[in-house]
């Protein structure tokens, strides 16, 4: 039996290549840096079996939670089991207060636009940022300009996508100022790791991120109609079908708010009511996790079931706060992401404190041409699209793939932006009974309510499959807890 | 709590209920028929489906085990008990932030076992076996939703739901049994009426309760009369009422609505019915008449509840 000995430092290492990506644990050099150190010694530390053990208890933890999310386009087994690494992600405290600062003022900056654009759009006849394409924009929603946002909020809750290149940098991927998933899998992730490293854990000092839901909450609460001390506040799901409905009931049950679905919402008189065994209840404040399309049929989508007539024209009366608000989708446009530092000039006076990915617009001819050329280098994503879906991964594509986006790109080429296949950072991750590295983001989450609260932490997304450039849960990612150390 | 949620919980209750009450009658149907002295097969299968309410499609074609398997398997027939089961699953799933883990597990575990390749081999070479743990895992249900859940709301819907079903179930199988109960007592004593008399009674997991009370002599009038007047037994229709009565009750107290009258009548009437009755009267009149006014009554709660709990018009709401 060699089970009781402990795993030598070069065997817990599998294939583990360093090469010009950041790798999040060690230097190029090989040598740890310095904050992983720590966790590194206590794996080295750990009997080979009792790693494996406590996989084994986090995976059944998950499973008997019923953690799960729904992959689309599946008639069986629907219901899946979001992949979990068991090594914590390491951020420190000085990494994570540049990111704290740049997503505070990318998203003050990106709220202003919203309200600017809805309103005076100043910075369109500034020629900032063009007009086309923001009328072009198929999350515009012309139903918004001119109205009173409470607060003057549009996005409430956001959850932005980094990654670290190869210098280190974190720079940002994307905005999601829609509906912004996963913060469950953060506070899951969380939890079962207390219990898996509890030691570690404790050692390494690490910023508590439990308080999210209250935050929530308290965003939610600041943002009530006027004159509504005690607001009813409920969380607007699509229903038991959605990818996301584990964490609606999740952030339902923990916040200690109903679960509402579009057809227990009745408007009368432009107010919202949800119907309760005890009759109507006046509710004041959405948390929206139904798209723009589907919420209302009478001024979206007519054949949507998903949403409740009458809403936007109780929202637009003021008696009802829906958050986030409509037609947010245009500022986290691909094409529209490419002007996001223009922006925080143009608002702030301020330069970006955290850059945006280069970004190639294909309805600027010039650019589209060194794109077509260029499609086996590049990375070709949809502007509209999210969750890894209407993309193409220019290194990793066929000749076929290419012909056919390059046809897209030429059909409908406001559609489409390119960028360069970034070599993104990778974190050591448990494969098998190994360290290997895969590539990893981040995506924090931050809410507004009276002022930009960030909870420190985010959901690391991990490529699962070596040398895999996609994260998203959708397509065969999983995740791992992040630690943002007090030091 | 809201109506959705409420319908949800009530929905899942009784499709449990269902599916317990067919598990029940189908086995002892099935175990009737191996004594081949009394009534034909046939009768016996025509006898149950009637006393589950005439689902279409469950013609007796000669082949028990195959319209066995179709009644507990067929997940598309409305009848069958897989259909219940997905169909408690189902609301269950929709309110999963209501119920408790314990809940919902064991609602799981028992979808998943008869959704498992060996339940059917199972029930292929032992059909009493396979009967009897699906039986097993509604009262485990049962007792962690009494022993795990807040007895708020939530749970009266629960109760309400499984009470309805069962009065409903119980008055339909005493409506079908009656005219051979009181047939075959002008006809000799036999065994064979003995084992019928016994099946009635098994069918509502009264025979033990009934010998507490009675004896072991059986007689209809007695039998009748336990599993319609009884106030103390679970599966006896008076229970039942009380328990709709009591479970409304506390859905008003809970909630901050003014009680519906019309609801409130319907039940007490129901409620004072059997309450205020003896089993002589009701048998020097129309006994049939009786239990079908029963089972009318309670479609008629079924249809109240709805209208005040869950699809009130908004109308009517704002009004009040």
């Amino acid at each position: 039996m060699n089970a009781g000995h402990p795993v030598e430092m070069d065997t817990l290492y599998g294939d583990y290549p360093l090469d010009q990506a950041f790798d999040e644990m060690r230097v190029a050099t090989g040598e740890l840096r310095p904050h992983y150190c720590a966790l590194a010694e206590t794996l080295a530390r750990l009997p080979h079996d009792e790693l494996q053990r406590r996989k084994q208890s986090a995976d059944l933890s998950f499973l008997t939670q019923g953690i799960t999310f729904t992959v689309y386009g599946r008639d069986e087994g629907t219901e899946r089991i979001f992949p979990y690494d068991l090594l914590p992600r390491l951020i420190t405290a000085q990494e994570w207060d540049r990111i704290e600062r740049g997503l505070t003022q990318r998203i003050t900056a990106l709220n202003l636009f919203l309200r600017d654009v809805y309103s005076e759009a100043k910075i369109l006849n500034d020629r900032v940022v063009p007009r086309e394409l923001v009328y072009s924009c198929k999350h515009y929603r012309r139903q918004m300009r001119g109205l009173q946002v409470p607060r003057n909020v549009y996005i409430a809750v956001v959850g932005s996508d980094l990654l670290r290149l190869n210098t280190g940098e974190f720079v940002v991927l994307e905005d999601n100022l829609r509906v912004p998933s996963g913060v469950s899998y953060m506070l899951t992730n969380r939890r079962v790791m207390k219990r898996t490293f509890p030691q570690l854990f404790s050692s390494y000092g690490v910023r508590p991120i439990e308080h999210y839901p209250q935050l929530l909450l308290a965003t939610l609460r600041s943002l009530a109609p006027e004159g509504r001390p005690e607001p009813n506040i409920v969380l607007l799901t699509p229903g038991v079908f959605n990818s996301a409905y584990f964490e609606h009931t999740y952030l339902a049950r923990q916040m200690g708010i109903d679960l509402v679905e579009g057809r227990d919402l009745v408007t009368h008189d432009n107010i919202v009511y949800m119907r309760t065994t005890d009759g109507l209840k006046r509710v004041d404040v959405i948390y929206r996790r139904v798209d723009d399309d589907f919420s209302d049929p009478l001024i979206f989508r007519g054949d949507s079931t998903l949403g409740c007539t009458g809403l936007f024209n109780a929202y637009r009366a003021g008696n009802v706060t829906v958050t986030n608000a409509f037609g947010t989708g245009l500022a986290d446009d691909k094409a529209v992401y490419a002007y996001v530092p223009r922006m925080i000039r143009y608002y702030l006076g301020e330069e970006a404190i955290l850059p945006n990915v280069e970004t190639y617009l294909l309805s600027e001819e010039k650019e589209r041409r060194h794109v077509l050329a260029n499609l086996d280098k590049l990375v070709v994503k949809a502007v509209g699209e999210s969750g890894g879906y209407g993309m193409l991964i220019g290194p990793q594509s066929t000749a076929g793939q290419r012909e056919e986006f390059a046809r897209q790109i030429e059909a409908n080429p406001r559609n489409y932006i390119a960028q360069p296949t970034l070599d993104f950072s990778r974190a050591p991750c448990l494969i098998g009974d190994r360290l290997e590295p895969r590539h990893v983001d981040l995506r924090p989450y931050i809410l507004f309510g009276d002022k930009i609260n960030i909870v420190p932490g985010g959901l690391t997304r991990v490529a699962l499959e070596r040398g895999s450039l996609v994260v998203n849960s959708s397509q065969g990612g999983g995740s791992k807890d992040t630690w943002i150390l007090e030091q | 709590m809201l109506s959705r949620v409420a319908d949800s919980l009530y929905w899942m209750s009784r499709y449990l209920e269902r599916a317990e009450n067919t598990v029940r009658q189908l086995d002892v149907t099935m175990s009737l028929m191996l004594d081949t002295g009394g009534a034909s097969s046939e009768a016996r299968w025509k006898r149950l489906m009637a006393a589950l309410g005439k689902p279409a499609g469950m013609e007796w074609n000669g082949d028990l085990e195959q319209m066995a398997r179709k009644l507990v398997f067929d997940s598309l027939d409305p009848a069958a008990v897989t259909f219940c089961l997905n169909g408690a699953r189902e609301n269950a799933r929709q309110v999963r932030e209501e119920i408790s883990t314990e809940q919902w597990q064991r609602l799981n575990r028992l979808f998943h076992q008869m959704h498992s390749p060996n339940a059917q081999t199972q029930f292929d070479s032992n059909v009493n076996d396979a009967l009897t743990s699906v039986v097993d895992g509604i009262h485990l249900f049962k007792g962690v939703s009494d022993t795990t859940m807040i007895h708020g709301q939530g749970w009266q819907f629960i109760r309400l739901g499984r009470y309805l079903e069962r009065a409903y179930a119980t008055a339909t199988l005493l409506e079908v049994y009656q005219p051979d109960l009181f047939h075959a007592q002008e006809r000799e004593h036999s065994g064979y009426q003995y084992l019928e008399l016994v099946g009635l009674l098994r069918c509502c997991t009264s025979f033990e309760a009934y010998c507490q009370v009675y004896t072991a002599d059986l007689s209809p009038d007695r039998i009748l009369e336990f599993l319609l007047l009884n106030c103390d037994f679970p599966h006896a229709i008076r229970y039942c009422v009380d328990g709709i009565r009591d479970a409304i009750d506390n859905i008003q107290r809970t909630g901050g609505r003014r009680p519906p009258d019309e609801l409130t009548a319907v039940t007490g009437r129901l409620h004072a019915m059997l309450g205020f009755t003896t089993i002589r009267e009701i048998l020097a009149g129309d006994a049939a008449a009786f239990l079908h006014t029963i089972r009318e009554q309670c479609m008629r709660i079924h249809e109240l509840i709805y209208r005040y709990y869950v699809h009130y018009s908004i109308q009517s709401a704002l009004a009040v």
